[in-house]
């Protein structure tokens, strides 16, 4: 029964979450229920997303991150952390090798610890589409910091940042020249950038042209120093809609140096975000995505119904003949199907 | 959204002490060619270690991997904590080496197949899909 199933999350047995997460993500009828019945108590969490190219640490940057946050708050109780670890599905087979928990064992055996991985299943951006799902059923069971990492990603998969409040994004040293970092797309994501393995002797390169980089997108008072002359910069477009400045900083995940200062970035960020309204603002446009991706995918379905396949191949076949524009197909066919 | 879809979830995990996973690697490998999700563990998981993830991740099969001639304590171990946990229905797949004489125990136990050296994985993947109908 879904609504038992739902309170039984509510009430923090594990085996029904796990359950539940199953159904969410192959989104049957009963994870529909569930994510129906869990939605008023959703919203608190703090969602942070960790993204960055294959083989810079994320999976063991995630583990030490869950392990600091779970001794962080002397004399009050430690927050509950769950993880949701995306790896890509195989385009070939459908299969997929899950392989983060490998990183995250020294997070096994403490209850207030729930990791779940998860294939791409041919999404792409980052995610799988049930992902949001996943970490809406993490915030209703009552998890105050969920932690998504995405499957490596390279320079376009920025999906995350319209999921997660607090966006890191993880660099390596000796991973191309300060031209990547003015490049648009995930760099442009992070509220923390992170150099992870920052033992590496190429690290404080990276570390200069991340931070010269945000020197030209955040400058003080719309200047910035170019051969000891102040410039003025046409930056309206390059501000963040806030004033957060993205912090830069240096770790290495494998000891796990560096991460009580990440830990107190996140930290910053949320206070940031709770203080200026902007938690507030996301949320909303979070909704409103979701709500329309709802209306998008319900409308279709609708359609489906709707149009017998004859009618949807004949006119595919006129379309492919060049006898039919596909621009005149579609009204037709929304037409055709009563809508 | 759109159209609902499972797929057999499997854990891979390398109990016990010894260090050599590379037959678990190959068989998480030819899982993952046939179309499953495989969540691979890495080495050295305690029977604790191993139960637990399988509550997370929600798998149809445990598949487990010793070599140290310890099966006969972690398997009767990890089938206990799986039954404390619900887990009564995740299947459990052994491979191995596992003397013949202690297979019929195993069996008996509730271990669903057990694979020596040699075996195909066309074997243990069509096992493995006829565990999950």
């Amino acid at each position: 029964m879904p609504v038992t199933h739902a309170q039984a999350i509510l009430n923090g047995e594990r085996l029904a979450l796990s359950r539940a997460l199953t159904q969410v993500e192959n989104n049957t009828a009963e994870g529909l229920e569930i994510l129906k019945a869990l939605f008023p108590h959703t919203g608190s969490a703090h969602l942070i997303g960790v993204t960055g190219a294959p083989g810079t640490g994320k999976s063991t940057l995630v583990n030490q991150l869950a392990l600091t946050y779970r001794q962080s708050i002397a004399g009050s109780a430690p927050p509950r952390v769950a993880i949701v670890a995306v790896d890509p599905t195989s385009p070939f087979s459908g299969g997929a090798l899950l392989g983060d928990r490998v990183r995250m064992q020294d997070l096994a055996g403490d209850p207030g610890i729930f990791i779940r991985s998860m294939a791409s299943r041919g999404s792409l951006g980052g995610l799988a589409a049930a992902t949001a799902g996943l970490v809406q059923v993490f915030d209703a069971a009552g998890f105050e910091i969920v932690i998504i990492e995405t499957v490596g990603a390279g320079q376009a998969e920025v999906n995350i940042a319209k999921l997660a409040h607090s966006t890191i994004v993880i660099e390596a040293p000796g991973l191309g020249d300060e031209i990547q970092t003015i490049k648009a797309g995930i760099l442009e994501i992070a509220d923390i950038l992170v150099v992870n393995k920052s033992d590496r002797p190429d690290a404080e390169n990276t570390l200069r042209g991340l931070r010269n980089m945000l020197s030209l997108a955040h400058p003080d008072g719309d200047q910035v120093n170019h051969h000891g002359q102040l410039m003025e910069l046409d930056a309206e477009s390059d501000r963040t809609e806030n004033g957060w400045i993205p912090h830069v900083l240096p770790t290495i995940a494998t000891s796990g140096e560096g991460i009580p200062d990440l830990v107190n970035s996140l930290t910053a960020h949320y206070d940031y975000l709770k203080s200026s309204g902007i938690w507030q603002v996301r949320e909303e446009k979070r909704l409103k995505n979701q709500l329309e991706t709802l209306l998008g995918t319900a409308l279709r379905s609708r359609w489906e119904k709707r149009i017998s396949p004859d009618i949807y191949q004949a006119a595919l076949a006129q379309v492919i003949k060049r006898e039919l524009s596909p621009w005149r197909a579609v009204e037709e066919l929304i037409l055709g199907a009563g809508l | 959204m759109g159209n609902s879809q499972s797929k057999i979830r499997v854990l891979i995990a390398k109990a016990g002490l010894d260090g050599h996973d590379r037959g678990a690697k190959v068989v998480a490998r030819s899982l993952r060619d046939a179309g499953m999700e495989v969540i691979y563990t890495g080495l050295r998981q305690t029977p604790e270690m191993i139960t637990e993830a399988a509550l997370q991740e929600d798998v149809h099969v445990v598949g487990l991997s010793i070599l140290s001639g310890a099966h006969m304590t972690l398997v009767p171990k990890i089938l206990k904590l799986l039954k404390e946990e619900g887990l009564d229905d995740v299947k459990l797949f052994l491979g191995g080496i596992i003397p013949d004489e202690d297979k019929p125990e195993l069996t008996k136990l509730g271990v669903n197949g057990i694979y020596g050296p040699g075996t195909s994985t066309q074997t243990i993947i069509e096992d493995i899909q006829k565990a999950c109908l």
